[in-house]
């Protein structure tokens, strides 16, 4: 038998912990930047002492403690800094007493209002997305600028920079760490979902690449929304955000074939699917649709709900999936939705209602390098039995798209489309 | 990644879990599911309610409840972590509760990684 390390405990409880610390100590002194390196001597404090004294009892308590205190310092040190400048001497010790109490006080976080101000300075619009996707990472999730950079693959510097330059511009602009007015709250919480989906996608885009950082951006990006859908429970589009990374991490297991290759989802083992995960997903969305109307992530929930409640996918409801497409569209409109709702129709109804709906995209600037477009034509193509240009499609899109292995399943399709002619 | 925190009881104080462990509990499981780790978890029903299904020299035997047992399992607990020591951070805590608020409580949790994705890649 062996204890644990102390080290790896250091690093779990600060990941566990991160998000709190820094949120408390943001409020007392009033800047992100500050309040990371407050935390951070408190982590550096942990990592020199438990080896040597033991893994304190509350160990996340100890984290919290310590940095209060170098928040109080700090404090002192400026007051007494201030105080000489005016020269005022007087009532200095009492003063210091009120400021330890009120620190000790207002660290107090019992309904995690500091972490939801903290999330949303980090996701405040004045901010580079970029910006905003690494200061969340390493603020609220306890990151590493080297784990940010691996999961984004770019260079440690490149993310160091990114969150220098963000920590800048919120002292810059002199955003204050606080949640918005009321009125402002749609768009700014637009602008955090917007944040927790993109870290969400990063990871789950990751198909290719054996580093286990960036499929766990999925895993940090569910855990961030959960923990919103915590902090906001009267929110519509936070639980629809949080039903659909549920619903689609739910699929992980089969997404990927034997060799590796993607399976395309219809033709992934349901058996394979995280039926916990579902469960969760499905729980997720009948509490958004029964807090009101159903937003962008709301719908895209209820459309990947469609897939899980369907036992083959043969027993999908291709109509309903196809009206919601539609109502998605209505309510963010894009051309890569459109081309969804296309496969759905094409489900529901056959090709050429679908192919109506894609040849009217085929103008579109946005689809212009987008492999699957090429690829949902050739399909409905060879449906319709046009057979030489269902292959020519296909071609197309295999010259698009960057992933080998999607470039493989394309160059199949063109092979066996090339048989029949 | 997974685990699954199964609890066992070694010792059973004569008093029963006081209300404040209760609330100590439903507290911790809160802040654990609201924190994003804590998935599913539940009690489990002592022994007599349950029973074995057994396969012993390829006969298959069915015997009711109850059981002798030294070490009664008696809740489980599956989270989503990111490592093993946040797994045994959570597992801590809950023992901690036990240990503040019931005297003579004893037991055991066993931290177990379910396999994943990651382990048929």
């Amino acid at each position: 038998m062996t204890a644990s390390d102390p080290n790896r405990v250091v690093e779990a409880v600060w990941r566990m912990e991160a998000g709190r610390v820094i949120a408390a100590l943001a409020r007392i002194v009033g800047d992100v930047g500050l309040a990371e390196e407050l935390a951070q001597d408190a982590l550096v404090l942990a990592l020199e002492q438990w080896p040597q004294s033991g893994v304190p009892d509350n160990p996340g308590g100890w984290l919290m403690l310590t940095a209060k205190h170098r928040a109080i310092d700090l404090l002192r040190r400026r007051s007494r800094y201030e105080q000489k400048l005016e020269e005022v001497g007087r009532d200095q010790e009492r003063r210091q007493a009120d400021t330890e109490a009120e620190v000790v006080d207002a660290l107090d976080d019992p309904f995690g209002d500091d972490v939801l101000r903290l999330l949303f300075t980090a996701c405040h619009p004045v901010l580079s997305t970029e910006g905003r996707l690494a200061l969340t990472l390493r603020l609220l999730g306890g990151l590493s600028t080297e784990e940010i950079a691996r999961a984004f693959l770019v260079p440690e510097p490149t993310v160091g920079q990114r969150i220098f330059r963000a920590k800048r511009t919120l002292s810059e602009k002199q955003i204050k760490i606080e949640m918005p007015p009321l009125p402002e709250i749609p768009a700014r919480l637009a602008s955090v979902l917007e944040v927790i989906y993109l870290i969400f996608n990063e990871g789950y885009a990751a198909t290719a690449g054996h580093d286990w950082m960036r499929p766990s951006l999925c895993e940090e990006a569910l855990r961030l929304g959960r923990i919103l859908a915590g902090l906001m429970p009267g929110e519509t589009e936070v639980h629809g955000l949080v039903a659909l990374m549920e619903l689609q991490m739910s699929r992980t297991g089969a997404r990927l074939g034997p060799d590796g290759e993607p399976v395309l989802l219809l033709d992934q083992d349901r058996g394979r699917w995280d039926r916990l995960l579902i469960r969760r997903g499905l729980a997720a969305l009948q509490h958004a649709e029964s807090l009101g109307t159903l937003g962008q992530y709301g719908l895209q929930a209820a459309i990947a709900a469609c897939h899980a409640r369907a036992m083959s996918a043969e027993d999908t409801d291709w109509d309903r999936m196809a009206a919601l497409y539609l109502v998605l569209g209505h309510v963010a409109p894009s051309p890569v939705v459109e081309l969804n709702r296309a496969v759905a129709v094409s489900m529901a109804s056959g090709p050429l209602p679908a192919l109506e709906i894609v040849d009217g995209l085929r103008a579109e600037k946005a689809l212009r390098e987008y492999p699957q477009l090429p690829a949902v034509r050739g399909d409905l193509l060879e449906r319709l039995g046009r057979t030489a240009e269902a292959r020519e499609e296909f071609e197309r899109a295999a010259g698009l798209t960057r992933n080998e292995r999607e470039r493989s399943l394309f160059l199949r399709r063109v092979k066996a489309l090339a048989l029949e002619e | 990644m997974r685990y699954l925190i199964t609890l066992k009881v070694t010792n059973r104080p004569d008093t029963p879990p006081p209300g404040e462990l209760m609330e100590a509990i439903a507290k911790l499981g809160e802040e654990a599911t609201k924190a994003g780790a804590l998935l599913d978890n539940g009690g489990l029903a002592p022994s007599d309610q349950g029973a074995r299904v057994e396969l012993v020299g390829g006969k298959l035997t069915v015997t009711d409840g109850p059981f002798a047992e030294a070490k009664e399992l008696i809740s489980y607990a599956l989270y989503q972590v990111r490592s093993k020591e946040e797994a045994v951070e959570w597992g801590s805590r809950f023992l901690k509760i036990h240990r503040d608020l019931w005297p003579g409580f004893e037991a055991e949790a066993d931290v177990h990684r379910v396999f994943g994705p990651e382990d048929f890649a």
